[in-house]
C-alpha cells in the first residue's frame, strides 16, 4: 500500500454529475473508502488535494458487458490488463462475460476470475455467468449454485451466443426469480444468420458478404419480452443495435414489463459503410448498422428506452483481425474509450446531459446487474467510487495502443474529445492525472 | 486508371473503353504466327489461387505469356496455404519474391482488397467469394461490343467499336446474383459503358439492397426475353437448394433456364452468353448453348486478349500504340 491508498482525498472545485441531481460546483471529501462529505468551500488539513477545476465528477463507470478472456485467453487479454484498461476508461466496476476457456459455467470458474479480479485491484470484477453449460444452448448451467457462490453471480448470460430454445429460455428466466437474478440475452436468430457477416442492406449487397438482417436480432427480442412478461422475470437485452430493436423494447416497456437494455458505444457511433474497405477490425457481433439506426439508438439512450451504455470489449490478438473478413473474429476494445464516445455522440449532441451519462453508465448499470456497492450518487455516506473526466479536454485522436492487451479498437485514429483524469475504487485511486496507479 | 483491379467499380467509362480498345488490337496477336509481344519481358505475375478455376487460371496465364512476363502459379493445394499460412504471410512471401503483379481468386470477398494493402505490386481480382471479378465482366463488355457494335471481329469492326461503349444496349442477367461476382461486376461496368441491365431471378437470388444498384430487377424471365439484345446465364449451384433458396432444380430450370422456346422469344440480333462453366439442362438447355447466338465459346477466347489488355495496361504503364494514336 502507498500513502495514496490511505490518504484522505480532498477533490476541489469539481462539476458533481449525479443522477437526479442538480449540476453544481463542489468540493468532494474521500476518507475511509467513502464519500464523507459534498460541500463548497470544504478545508481539511492532511488530506490529498486534487484541483479539479473544470472536471465533472460521476459516480464509478460500471460495465455490463466486458470480455476479459481470462481463463483461456490469456494472449488477448488478462483480468489483470483488462481492468487496467477500465479504470483508465473510468470505470471501478465490469461484468466479465462468461465465455471464456472454460466457460464461467460452474461456480468454481466464476469464482476464479472473481479472485483474479481482487487481485488486479483495479476495479471491482463482477463475473456473469453461463446460462447453459458450455454455452451449448441445451442444458441449464447450475445457476443457483453460482449465486450461492463468493462470486454472487446474479447476471447470467450466454453471450456470443443466443440462447435460441424458446423453452430453454423460458426456463432459465424462470429460475432465476429464485435469487434476484436477470438473464441477459444476446438476441440472434442462429438460423437466420449462418455464415452473417455484415448488416444486411446496400454495404453487404455491394460488397458480396452475407448479411445480417435486423429481424434476427429484433424476432428474438420480440419472444424474450413475451416470455419476461409471461413468467414475470427480468430479461436485459445485450447490445441492442437496430431502430426496430428500439421499437419493440419501448413497446415492451410500456407494459410495464421487466426488461432492460443496453447500447455499445460503436453502435452509437459507427455505421456499416465502414465495412467498405474489408477491414475486420469493424467486424463485430451485432454488426455495425445504418446512420438510421445509429440516429434511433442514440435517441432511445437519451430518452431511456435504452438503460445503459454497455462496452461488449472484445479484444482480439493482431491475426484474428489481419485477414480476410470472413475469417475474422467479431469484436472491439471498448472501455479505455467509451465515456468519450457518448460524450461525442450523446452530450455534445445534446441528447443527454452530465447527470444523464451518470445514470446510463453507471446508476442504471449497477442496478441491473445486482451491485450494491456501485452506481450511487455523489454524496456523504456513498461509496467514494467516483470518475473524474474532463469534458473540455482538446480532441485528441485514439490510440490503437493502451491498457489492452489488444489493439482491435474502431475508434483509431479518430479524434474524440474529453479525458479521464482521474479514477477512485473505495476512495483509493486507481488513475490519476489520467495514468494507471 | 487505378493500380489494382479490385472492382469493375474501380474503372471510369474512359479505363473501360480503354481496356477494350486495347484488347481489339491485342486480339490481332492471335491472327499471327508468333503470338507474343515483349513488353512484359522481366517482370513477374504470379498468380495465388485459393480456389480451384482452371480456366481462369490458364486465361491469366496464357495472357501473361503473351506478353512475355514469367508467370508463378502458386495454388493452395499442396502449399504452405493448406498448411494454414495467412493472406498476409503469404503476401510477403510473394512481395519477398518481387512479383510485379498478384493474380487472386480466393473464396472470400475482400481478399483482393486486403491483400492490395500487403503487396506493392498491382492486384487484380481474378474472383473473391461473393464479391467481384472484373475480369470477366471485361471479357463480357468486349464480347457484346464486338457482336453488337461491330461486325463480329473483322478489322473494319474494329475501326468501328473503337472508343465506343454500350450505349443503348439492353442485357438481362439471370440466375443466382445474390451469390455471384460476376453479376456484381457486370452491373457495374454495364452501366458504366452505358448499357441498361435488368436482374432477372427469383427473389431469393437476389439481394434485398438490390434497388440501390444501377439495373432494374425483374422475378419474370418471360417478360424480358423479347426487350433482351443479350442474356447473360448464371450458373446455378446445387447446394442453394437445400437452403431453400429454391425449392428444386427442375422448378428453378421451369421458371429461369433459357431452353429452345425460351431462346425463340429473343430479338433476332440478340446473343446468349454464359460465364461457364455450364450447367448443360438446369439454367441453360444444351441446344442453346450450342447455337449460334451462343458466345460461351468466344468469351473464353476473348478472357486472354481482355487480360492481356488489363495486364498491359497496368503493368507497362504505357498506352498500346496503336491506341494511344
Amino acid at each position: 500500500m502507498t500513502a495514496d491508498d490511505e490518504a484522505r482525498w480532498l477533490i476541489r472545485g469539481v462539476t458533481i454529475a449525479g443522477a437526479g441531481q442538480e449540476p453544481g460546483v463542489a468540493d468532494i471529501l474521500l476518507g475511509g473508502g467513502s464519500v464523507v462529505a459534498v460541500e463548497s468551500g470544504l478545508n481539511h488539513s492532511g488530506v490529498r488535494v486534487l484541483d479539479a477545476g473544470g472536471l465533472v465528477a460521476l459516480p464509478g463507470l460500471v460495465d455490463l458487458h466486458t470480455h476479459l478472456r481470462e481463463p483461456g485467453r490469456e494472449d488477448a487479454e488478462t483480468v489483470e490488463t483488462g481492468t487496467a484498461a477500465a479504470a483508465l476508461g473510468g470505470y471501478t466496476a465490469v461484468h466479465a462475460m462468461a465465455n471464456t476457456e472454460p466457460v464461467a459455467d460452474t461456480a468454481g470458474v466464476v469464482e476464479q476470475v472473481w479472485r483474479l479480479g481482487r487481485a488486479a485491484g483495479h476495479c471491482d470484477v463482477q463475473p456473469v455467468g453461463a446460462v447453459t453449460v458450455g454455452l451449448g444452448g441445451t442444458r441449464l448451467a447450475e445457476l443457483g449454485t453460482m449465486a450461492d457462490s463468493v462470486a454472487r453471480v446474479r447476471l447470467f448470460s450466454d453471450d456470443g451466443r443466443c440462447v435460441a430454445d424458446p423453452l430453454l429460455m423460458r426456463r432459465a428466466l424462470e429460475y432465476v426469480k429464485a435469487f434476484d437474478g436477470v438473464i441477459a440475452q444476446h438476441a440472434q436468430d442462429p438460423r437466420l444468420t449462418e455464415g452473417a457477416q455484415l448488416n444486411e442492406g446496400e454495404m453487404s449487397a455491394r460488397l458480396g458478404l452475407a448479411g445480417w438482417p435486423a429481424v434476427a436480432e429484433e424476432a428474438i427480442i420480440a419472444r424474450d419480452c413475451l416470455l419476461a412478461a409471461h413468467v414475470g422475470s427480468a430479461l436485459h437485452i445485450c447490445h441492442v443495435s437496430t431502430a426496430g430493436s428500439v421499437e419493440i423494447i419501448r413497446w415492451a416497456k410500456s407494459k410495464g414489463w421487466p426488461v432492460t437494455a443496453e447500447v455499445t458505444p460503436h453502435h452509437l457511433l459507427l455505421t456499416d459503410e465502414l465495412a467498405a474497405g474489408y477491414d475486420p477490425v469493424f467486424k463485430v457481433n451485432p454488426p455495425l448498422r445504418t446512420a438510421a439506426d445509429v440516429a434511433e439508438l442514440r435517441r432511445a439512450l437519451g430518452d431511456g428506452t435504452i438503460d445503459c451504455v454497455a462496452t461488449d470489449h472484445a479484444p482480439h490478438p493482431v491475426e484474428a483481425k489481419e485477414t480476410e473478413w470472413p475469417e475474422a473474429a467479431f469484436g472491439m476494445t471498448g472501455l479505455e474509450t467509451a465515456l468519450r464516445v457518448v460524450q461525442q455522440a450523446m452530450v455534445d449532441t445534446g441528447l443527454l446531459d452530465w447527470a444523464g451519462v451518470a445514470d446510463r453508465m453507471s446508476v442504471r448499470p449497477a442496478r441491473i446487474g445486482r451491485l450494491t456497492g456501485h452506481g450511487v450518487p455523489l454524496a456523504a455516506g456513498a461509496p467514494a467510487n467516483l470518475t473524474l473526466y474532463d469534458p473540455a479536454a482538446p480532441a485528441e485522436a485514439v490510440l490503437a495502443a493502451g491498457a489492452s492487451k489488444s489493439r482491435n479498437t474502431p475508434f483509431a485514429g479518430l479524434e474524440l474529445p474529453g479525458r479521464v483524469v482521474a479514477t477512485f475504487l473505495r476512495g483509493t485511486p486507481t488513475v490519476l492525472d489520467g495514468k494507471l496507479r | 486508371m487505378k493500380r489494382h483491379l479490385i472492382s469493375a467499380a474501380d474503372l471510369t467509362r474512359a479505363d473501360a473503353v480503354l481496356i477494350l480498345d486495347t484488347a481489339e488490337e491485342l486480339a490481332m496477336l492471335a491472327d499471327r504466327p508468333i503470338k507474343k509481344l515483349p513488353t512484359l519481358r522481366g517482370r513477374t505475375v504470379v498468380n495465388l489461387f485459393y480456389e480451384d478455376s482452371t480456366r481462369t487460371r490458364i486465361s491469366f496465364e496464357a495472357a501473361a505469356k503473351r506478353l512475355s512476363a514469367d508467370v508463378i502459379n502458386f495454388s493452395a493445394k499442396g502449399s504452405s496455404v493448406a498448411k494454414g499460412e495467412s493472406l498476409k504471410d503469404t503476401a510477403l512471401t510473394l512481395e519477398a519474391m518481387g512479383a510485379d503483379a498478384v493474380v487472386i481468386r480466393h473464396p472470400a470477398s475482400g481478399a483482393a482488397h486486403r491483400l492490395a494493402e500487403w503487396v506493392q505490386g498491382s492486384v487484380l481480382n481474378a474472383g473473391d467469394g461473393t464479391h467481384e471479378h472484373p475480369t470477366q465482366a471485361l471479357l463480357d463488355a468486349f464480347t457484346i461490343r464486338r457482336r453488337l457494335k461491330g461486325d463480329g471481329g473483322g478489322a473494319a469492326g474494329r475501326a468501328g467499336t473503337r472508343g465506343a461503349g454500350l450505349d443503348g444496349i439492353r442485357v438481362t442477367i439471370v440466375g443466382d446474383v445474390l451469390h455471384s461476382r460476376v453479376a456484381r461486376s457486370n452491373v457495374l461496368l454495364l452501366s458504366t459503358l452505358g448499357a441498361e441491365v435488368t436482374l432477372a431471378a427469383p427473389p431469393t437470388l437476389l439481394p434485398l439492397a438490390v434497388g440501390t444498384w444501377p439495373c432494374a430487377v425483374s422475378y419474370d424471365l418471360d417478360t424480358e426475353l423479347p426487350k433482351s439484345d443479350v442474356v447473360m446465364m448464371l450458373r446455378v449451384q446445387q447446394e442453394r437448394m437445400t437452403a431453400a433458396y429454391f425449392p428444386s432444380v427442375r422448378e428453378y430450370s421451369r421458371r429461369y433456364g433459357l431452353d429452345a422456346a425460351r431462346m425463340a422469344r429473343l430479338p433476332e440480333h440478340a446473343i446468349v452468353m454464359h460465364p461457364g462453366p455450364m450447367n448443360r439442362g438446369v439454367e441453360i438447355a444444351a441446344e442453346v448453348a450450342d447455337s449460334a447466338r451462343s458466345t460461351i465459346v468466344e468469351q473464353v477466347a476473348n478472357g486472354v486478349t481482355t487480360r492481356m489488355a488489363v495486364l498491359y495496361l497496368l503493368l507497362s504503364g504505357t498506352e498500346f500504340p496503336e491506341v494511344a494514336q
